[in-house]
């Protein structure tokens, strides 16, 4: 292993937790403590390859002169319907933007296992596959094949989709990229997805305000990368544990120090709102239709304009730098003082994505 | 290159450009004060909430330090408290009680622990969700009721409705600041020079209540609000105040605050509680710093209302880790969490040692929260923005893209 992942030793608990599947620190933990410890070596064709333990979006295997970026993602979400999307939306947004997070932005094919529990309404499953194939004309692919079960009632919650995407590329951009100096830019704003999720999950009156961003983001990633090329050094889709988990992943495996600007991030006035009403920081909040690049400082303002050109990054920001010092942690720029951005233990809310 | 505005509206009381200025204006009087530390104590969870979340401390000049005393309810509920109720919960009573008092461990258990074991325990927001659970069945509900003053006028307001259903009772753990503040002035050699009191509680007390206190002690209290500016102003004020040598009270929370207070919440107040001498968890005995239901009272009073045995709980002794817990020093305003060598190594939020780990007012849980270190003026540059260095690229995170060995 090049890369320091984690900076302390992790504890793992005799019982899985929901925190275990949240994106933050646990979530690491358990991957490095399990999953990781007891992996093969990855294929090492032509003495490249990103693998399981690079823990990325996904994995890059050398196939002739270009990289096959191979990805899977499993969806459970509640409610399946949710203002701004749905589970099929998601399922094929997850699993595009993994790709397009390694530079992967020309999709081959998906495939797509559902889950389905006893008991599940015909009707929602044919609206989850009509979004389930209106999301994928979007990202310009097709599901090229699947495999269907059916569980006892009580099982599991209504429909688990899997969705597992290939695509090839010139060039991986990996999430380990950054070195002191390159500029860090969000896509657009933060904490759409998750605070939608929660407000109608839990019945909270927000006038309509919150919708999820859920959006696959390979056009806008193609767009950004023919602008930006090589400078383009690292990418990561702000999921489950939000800005800060992402942040802290490609600081802590680049080695550099990452200084984050708060009066810089784009946040939506009512994801402002419900934040401040629940007590949680829109940076630890999920987002299904966001990416943080990290570009050579050189080429910040060409890939910002090409970012806003785009119907999915007009709100896309400047948000950060990268340092020197201190390697490895987030430090927040609150306008009035400067103080480290935690990576979140688990999710705020549980089980978003 | 770096947009300092997001394109979203401050807050009247977060514009960074005015807590810029009174950061300045801390570092003039500091200069002019030319000792250090000048050690200021507050008393209130919320309040090292916005300092730790909005970064405060990193403007602070470096010979300011101010520290979070006793101000977390949860965190100096006693042991004996917590066995009360877990012992209630435990002989089948049904305990309904705030989310943040769920982990705190009592002489051997927590209610957690009761309720992993089959105990009935309910996490509620407000007193008034209790007495919905109360009404909603015919089991006996007892409220395991925390909090300083304002809290604790909520709940006095449910004991004198007339219609509250006669299942439901409330176990007192509700604190009194003032005493607290007494004690923490008295520890000898303390260095506090001034108190920054919590605007919420000077609500419903008035800030006249302060006065003696300032008096008797010759040091100056000022009453703030919680957003960046009320506390940066607060600050201002109070350094004034040390930097003149003068006692007395300043009111920084007028839009909030009068003398008087709201003499209508204290007649409540004062009408179901009283005080009472009891321990505060790690500090010391505290002289009238508990609020116990009046005899008048008795039977929503659930220590009058059940024969609670809290020995039956010491079947094995208490963890040996929690010896090493240093809560009492954090309180009082002799330690700071980075102090305990157990901060973020054992004791985690997760799987909390002490109580200052558990609440979400407590120093250790706030200061873990905001990334652990929350006084960051040793650890970045001072200029407001640093251009990013231009060092001479390191070997490692080369533009290569891939090279991860596997």
């Amino acid at each position: 292993m090049t890369t320091l992942l984690s900076p302390r030793p992790a504890i793992l608990d005799e019982r899985i937790s929901m925190k275990y599947g949240a994106g933050g620190r646990a979530m690491r933990a358990l991957i490095e403590g399990v999953f990781l410890a007891g992996a093969a070596e990855a294929p090492n064709g032509n003495g490249f390859a990103v693998g399981l333990s690079a823990m990325d979006d996904g994995a890059a295997i050398r196939v002739g002169d270009r990289w096959l970026v191979i990805t899977t993602d499993s969806h459970v979400i509640h409610p399946v319907f949710f203002p701004g999307g749905d589970i099929g939306r998601l399922s094929i947004s997850g699993t595009v933007n993994d790709l397009a997070m390694m530079g992967a932005t020309e999709v081959l094919g998906l495939t797509c296992g559902v889950i389905l529990e006893e008991g599940f309404a015909l009707d929602d499953l044919r609206r989850i596959q009509a979004s389930l194939a209106d999301t994928c004309r979007e990202a310009g692919t097709t599901v090229v094949t699947g495999d269907t079960k059916v569980m006892g009632k009580g099982e599991l919650d209504g429909i688990v989709l899997n969705t597992t995407g290939i695509a090839l590329t010139d060039r991986v951009v990996p999430d380990s990229g950054l070195r002191p100096g390159d500029v860090l830019i969000v896509t657009g704003t933060i904490g759409d997805h998750g605070m939608a999720v929660m407000a109608a999950r839990h019945g909270l009156d927000l006038e309509g305000e919150l919708r999820s961003d859920v959006a696959p983001l390979n056009g806008l990633i193609r767009a950004m990368l023919a602008a930006g090329g090589e400078d383009v050094v690292a990418m990561k889709d702000p999921t489950r544990g939000g800005l800060a988990s992402a942040l802290h992943e490609m600081a802590s495996k680049a080695g550099v120090g990452i200084l984050l600007y708060e009066s810089a991030v784009p946040v939506a006035p009512g994801v402002r709102a419900a934040a401040e009403l629940l007590g949680i920081e829109p940076l630890h909040v999920a987002n299904e239709g966001k990416a943080v690049i990290g570009v050579r400082p050189g080429a910040a303002q060409r890939v910002l304009k090409a970012l806003r050109g785009h119907p999915l990054g007009r709100h896309a920001e400047i948000v950060g730098t990268c340092l020197a010092d201190p390697p490895g942690a987030l430090v927040l720029d609150t306008g009035f003082g400067r103080r480290l951005l935690a990576e979140p233990e688990g999710e705020p809310l549980p089980r978003i994505c | 290159m770096i947009p300092q505005e997001g394109g979203f509206a401050q807050m009247k009381f977060r514009d960074p450009a005015r807590g810029k200025a009174l950061a300045a204006e801390l570092e003039r009087l500091a200069r002019e004060i030319g000792r250090e530390p000048i050690t200021l104590m507050h008393v209130c969870g919320s309040h090292e909430q916005a300092i730790a979340r909005f970064g405060l401390r990193a403007t602070f000049p470096p010979s300011v330090d101010l520290i979070m005393g006793p101000g977390c309810p949860v965190c100096v509920t006693d042991l004996p408290e917590v066995d009360e109720a877990v012992a209630l919960a435990k002989s089948g009573v049904r305990v309904a009680t705030y989310g943040d008092m769920l982990k705190v461990p009592g002489r051997v258990f927590s209610l957690a622990d009761a309720q992993s074991e089959g105990a009935k325990v309910d996490v509620v927001y407000s007193v008034s969700q209790a007495v919905d659970l109360a009404r909603s069945t015919d089991e006996e509900v007892v409220f395991f009721s925390t909090g300083f003053e304002t809290t604790a006028v909520a709940t006095a307001a449910v004991i004198l409705s007339p219609d509250r259903p006669r299942n439901f009772s409330v176990l007192s753990a509700h604190k009194y600041i003032l005493p607290a503040m007494e004690i923490v002035a008295e520890i000898p050699g303390t260095r506090i020079e001034g108190f920054l009191g919590a605007g919420h509680a000077a609500a419903i007390t008035g800030w006249g209540i302060f006065e003696p206190f300032a008096a008797k002690y010759g040091r100056p209290v000022v009453v703030a609000g919680f957003e960046p500016l009320d506390i940066l102003a607060g600050l201002v004020k109070l350094l004034e105040m040390v930097r003149d040598g003068r006692g007395g009270v300043a009111n920084m929370y007028p839009r909030c605050v009068t003398k008087e207070g709201n003499l209508r919440a204290q007649e409540q107040l004062w009408r179901v509680f009283e005080t009472s001498g009891g321990e505060w968890r790690g500090i010391a005995f505290v002289p009238d710093g508990n609020l116990r239901i009046r005899e008048e009272f008795a039977d929503v009073d659930a220590r009058r209302r059940f024969d609670i045995d809290v020995t039956s709980l010491w079947t094995t002794a208490p963890s040996e880790l929690a010896k090493d817990c240093i809560c009492g020093g954090i309180l009082s305003g002799l330690a700071s969490p980075h102090d305990c060598p157990m901060f973020g190594k054992e004791c985690l939020p997760d799987r909390p040692i002490g109580a200052c780990m558990v609440s979400s007012e407590g120093a250790c849980r706030i200061w873990h929260q905001y990334g652990g270190r929350p006084d960051l003026r040793t650890l970045t540059p001072q200029p407001p923005l640093p251009s990013p260095p231009s060092l001479p690229h390191r070997e490692r995170g080369s533009e290569q893209t891939t090279e991860v060995r596997v």
